[in-house]
Order: C-alpha cells, then structure tokens, then sequence
C-alpha cells in the first residue's frame, strides 16, 4: 500500500504516523514476552540483564536455570501434571464439541441460539466465578483436588473453543455431500467417518489445540480445585515466583512461550489447508 | 418401454401428500407410475414440488401421506441408504478430499466389492463418460462439465435399477448442457436403467424424456410424451409454460361437437377445438402455437388483420409481434428465407390459422 501520488501533506504525515503507532503496539505486545527468552540464559540468579550479557560476552550466558528445571522433581512433576490434565481434557472437549457443533448446525434443531449461549458460557463467566462454583460443587461430590476434576474443568473451559471452530468449519459444509454419500449405500456412521470428519478435521484440530492451550495456561481453576498431587506448570510458577524467585521460572516462561507459538502456526496452517480445500470444492 | 400401467409400474407414486409445516401442501395427491427403464422427466417451475417429490423418492423427505412403492414394495420406512437408488445432485456433490476414483469406488466399498472388482467397475464407468484418464484427479481440478460427468458415472457405477437427477445441468453454459443431454439419453438408452429427471428447462425435458409430468401448484397438471404435450396441451398452465404460445381470451358462444366458438374481447369471433372448456357461457383461454399461425393465408378457419408492432430478427427466423384481437403480444414467426416475405413495422398482415390448431382452454 504506497502512497498515492495525489496525497495531501497531512496524509502523508498520517501515512507515517499510523505505521509508527502500529510498531509501537507491536513492541508492547511482544517485548515482555521476549526479553524473557535471553534473561532466561542469563549466568547470575537475577531478573534483569548484567554487563557480561549486554557485552554478548558468552561467560554472561548458561543454561544453569534450564538444568535446574530438568533436576527439579516439582517441576518436572508440573510438567507431566500439565501434559497428563491437558491432554485427557483436551480429548473430552473435542469429542464433546465436535458432537455439540454438528447438532447445532442441523436446521430442525429447536433452542439454537439458548444452546449455544450455555456451551460458550465457559468463556463470559469470570473465571474466577466458574473456579469457585466448581470448588464447591467438586469439594461435595469427592472431586476437588483429584485429576479427575481437574480435567473435567478444564474440559468445560476448553469445549467452547471446539464448539466455536467446528461450527465455523461447517458453515462452509456442503450437506448434499452427506446426503450424497448415504445416496450410494454408506450407513450415517460411516458417513461421518469417511466424509464429514475428514472435511471438518481442520476445524476440528484447531478447536482441540486451543483447548489444550487453554488448559495448559489456566491457573485460576487449579488454584482452586487441584491439590499438591495435581499442580500444573502454572500453578508451579506462581509458587516459584512467591516464595523462591528463581530465573528457572524464566526457562520454563521460554518453553510455554515456543510450545504457544508451535500450536499457533499448526492452527494457522490448518486454516489454510481448510481454505485451500473448500476454495477447491465445487458449488 | 412406457409404463402406461399404473399397477404394474417400477417406481409408484399412491395418493402422496408432503407438507413441511402441517398446513400447506407442496405435495397434492400424487399419483404417478414410471415404468421400467423409462425416463420420466418431472418439469415444473420452482416450488411447484418436483424436487420433494425426487427427494421422498430418494428417501432425504417423508412423505406425509400416502405409499412410495418402487419395485412393488413400499419403501417409506427405509432409510435413503438401503434404497440402492443412485442420484446425480444439481451440485454434483463430489467428495472434495478424495480422487475422482475414490468418489467412484466409494459406493462399492460400501457393498463390501474387492479391490479388483472395484477398480474395474470404476475404469469401466469412467470409460462409459470418457473421463477415463481422469481417475487420479481431483473434483476441484476438473471442470464444470467434467465435474457433471464424474458424478453421473459415480450415480451409475454400482448398477442401480433407478437413477434420480435433480437438475444436473443447470450449472453447465448452453453447449455443454445440449451435449450433456445427448450424452444422458445415449446412457440412458444403453443401460436401460430407469431414468426420474428434474428439471424447470422445458427443452431439456422434450429432448430427453419418454413422459414428461408437468408440476404446478403441488399437482401434475399433464402427464404425456413431449410431442403430446407441446401439439395437445390439455390446459392453459401447460400450453404457456412449454414452448411459445399466443392466447387470446374470450366467452365460448357456441359448441358444435369437438369444436367452439370463441368471441374474444374485442367482439370478434374464433373457430376453435373444444379441449377443456366448461360449456357455453363460460370463459376461455384459447392456445395457439406461433408456428401454425400463416401470413396472408388463402384459406383458413380463422382469418384476422393485425398490425406489426416489433420485428425481432433471430437468424433463422423473425419473430413477428402482432396487435390481433385485443392482445399486442401475439407472435407469427416468419421464415428468414431468400424469396421469403418483407414484414415492415407498422404493416397489416392478413393472418390465419386452422381451428384444429387453436385450443380453447380453461381459463387462466
């Protein structure tokens, strides 16, 4: 988009002016995120950067908070706790979704609009409010501090995301092609299979891994529902920050943030495969 | 080849009613028979209830009253997928991830057939509409017409007795759909599988069909062969929805036999046939086929002046727009020959028709 040769003065000045304001919203968003990256390398057991580092000098730099996080057992007990909670209610929440978004795009179904408020209420209602209505409710019916409860909350918390992708996926479905396929003898469980699920799989991952982020980030919930038995990587960080402030929480900050960043180009390449495909299909 | 029998029919429409609301019908009374290996070609305009009554015979609609029988048996409680009825849907619905050859063997899968027998048959119906190097594409890399043609092999290749299309041609540009129809009739004619058509293009239903049932209003207002229903429609619904016609309304004055008379709006008097008219006295609509109307005739049963409106040249023939009897939109078609007649605008023309040719028909 370059100027256009007709530009009055002040749009050129806007011109400029606008990409700045964008760099600077840019810098906002990301420097907290990478300053992080190289202070997590850092040799001294300090949040802020030393004269060797700033000099690149490479005795400035170790690995030492990485060591740390791998010898330590509470972390590496979050870590397999975070993976354990993240993929079991990530498995739910897509099942669950995935089910909830195909009866709702069905035309004869009643309460449309109703159903769909109640299954992403998960994402309006503070957390706060859902963590301790939960904490109640799970403390009388013995799940409160189990893995169990742990997984269904978070299954609750990440179904609205798969509920919100798999029915935007099937907006774009064409539903002649399920009646297409029952047309030439294929039973509806085998139409699901072999041509609805590999036509919404896009939409169907991408709501999966936004569950599965969802779970792995949320603390709220496991600080009110999980045990000691149960803490996440999260849960793990806000102690470490509290009551020991060590870099190691740096390392671990590191890790999540290239794990968020690897889920989000899966999803942003899914999103093209998706469109490719549909752009592709006739009608 | 024409299942006249209503008894013995392959495919048997009993008294079928459809509603979608419980109030209104789309669907009234339908009693229909299509014979084996007929192709029976359902026309109508939109929302006169032909495509329900494909998609009840497909199984995706219920009917809401009365028997769907196919073969003898009912089929009402079985689920589309038990029906065995191949269709070709107005959109194709090829299976956008899997190949062409894939789309083709997925209903032979389905029937559990070994690879062997699957690649065959799909070589073979992919032969059958000359697409036969075409097995490892995609639906999306190939064209409309190409598209077309994959999904009628796809409808034919596990050898269903009954074929449904709904519309298959309305996506494709004028060439290919007149080359397409040719091609259907041709399958059609070599298999000898039963053909039900859909379709809202009255050309494409006189070139392919055996019988046409032309829909309106939820009921079947004819059920005839093409040259029937274009030479002897039974009413004013059918005579101005197929092909051109001129009507000319009036008061039946007199019944002689087969024949009437007809004194029209402006007090003049028409000979014509006595098709569907309730008796003297009561009004009428008369039907008149551009072509059978002749200019300066020497003899005719109906003789009338008119004066020339508009000339519209179309290559081989001009048509010819007449003030006759009260109605400015009467049509003559004048043959583009070397020695043919000079029409001027403004002109009088003497013009006659036989009253064999005029139909006097309920009014509309």
């Amino acid at each position: 988009m370059a100027i256009p040769s007709y530009a009055t003065p002040a749009e050129r000045v806007w011109y400029y002016s606008f990409r700045v304001i964008c760099g600077l919203i840019f810098f906002f968003l990301l420097a907290p995120i990478i300053i992080m990256i190289p202070l997590s390398f850092n040799a001294q057991p300090y949040f802020t950067f030393t004269r060797e580092m700033v000099t690149l000098n490479p005795e400035g730099y170790s690995l030492r908070w990485y060591e740390d996080l791998f010898s330590s057992d509470s972390w590496m007990r979050s870590i397999r706790n975070s993976f354990i909670i993240g993929i079991a209610a990530t498995f739910l929440a897509t099942t669950l979704g995935t089910l909830a978004a195909l009866g709702l795009s069905r035309s004869q179904m009643p309460f449309k609009g109703l159903i769909m408020g109640i299954l992403i209420s998960p994402m309006i209602v503070p957390l706060i409010i859902s963590a301790a209505g939960m904490f109640f409710f799970f403390s009388s019916v013995n799940l409160a501090q189990t893995y169990l409860g742990v997984i269904l909350a978070h299954t609750a918390l990440g179904t609205p995301f798969v509920v919100i992708t798999v029915t935007a996926t099937l907006v774009g479905f064409d539903h002649s092609l399920t009646r297409a396929a029952a047309n030439l003898g294929a039973s509806p469980t085998r139409t699901f299979f072999k041509i609805t699920m590999p036509l919404i799989l896009p939409g169907v991952i991408s709501g999966a891994l936004f569950a599965f982020i969802t779970s792995f980030d949320e603390i709220v919930i496991v600080l009110f529902v999980a045990g000691v038995e149960q803490r996440t990587i999260p849960r793990e960080m806000w102690s470490g920050i509290r009551e020991s402030i060590s870099p190691t929480i740096l390392a671990v900050a590191t890790i999540l943030v290239l794990i968020s960043i690897a889920l989000l180009t899966t999803v942003e390449l899914l999103r093209r495969r998706s469109e490719r495909i549909r752009g592709m299909s006739p009608g | 080849m024409v299942g006249n029998d209503h008894d013995t029919a392959f495919v048997k429409f009993d008294r079928v009613q459809k509603s979608y609301d419980g109030e209104t019908l789309v669907v009234k009374d339908l009693n229909l028979g299509i014979g084996k290996g007929e192709f029976m070609t359902m026309l109508g305009p939109s929302g006169s209830g032909k495509t329900t009554c494909l998609m009840m015979l497909a199984g995706f609609e219920t009917a809401t009253f009365g028997d769907i029988l196919l073969d003898g048996k009912p089929i009402n409680n079985i689920p589309p997928h038990k029906r065995g009825i191949g269709m070709v849907f107005q959109n194709y619905a090829l299976f956008p991830h899997m190949t062409v050859g894939e789309n083709l063997s997925f209903p032979l899968e389905v029937r559990g057939m070994g690879k062997d027998e699957r690649e065959k048959k799909v070589k073979r119906a992919l032969d059958m509409v000359e697409m036969g190097k075409f097995g490892g594409r995609r639906p999306a890399q190939l064209s409309g017409g190409q598209q077309q043609r994959i999904a009628l092999a796809r409808a034919l290749v596990f050898e269903p007795e009954l074929v449904l299309m709904d519309e298959p041609l309305g996506a494709l540009d004028k060439n290919l759909r007149e080359q397409m129809q040719f091609e259907i009739k041709h399958i059609h004619d070599n298999l000898g599988v039963t053909v039900v058509y859909v379709t809202h293009d009255q050309s494409e239903a006189l070139t392919m069909s055996d019988r046409i049932a032309v829909f309106d209003d939820g009921r079947i207002q004819q059920l005839a062969t093409p040259d029937d229903l274009y030479e002897r429609p039974e009413n004013a619904f059918v005579a101005a929805f197929i092909g051109e016609n001129n009507t000319l309304r009036g008061k039946v004055v007199g019944v002689d036999g087969d024949h009437c008379t007809v004194r029209l709006d402006d007090g003049s008097k028409v000979e014509a046939l006595a098709v569907n008219i309730e008796g003297e006295g009561a009004r009428s609509t008369l039907s008149l086929r551009p072509e059978r109307v002749s200019i300066a005739p020497e003899t005719a049963d109906n003789v009338f002046e008119g004066v020339v409106q508009e000339l519209i040249y179309l290559g081989d023939h001009i048509r010819v727009r007449v003030s006759v009897g009260g109605n400015d939109d009467f049509i003559v078609k004048v043959p583009n020959s070397a020695n043919g007649r000079q029409v001027k605008k403004g002109e009088t023309l003497k013009l006659g028709w036989s009253k064999a040719d005029c139909r006097a028909l309920d009014p509309s």
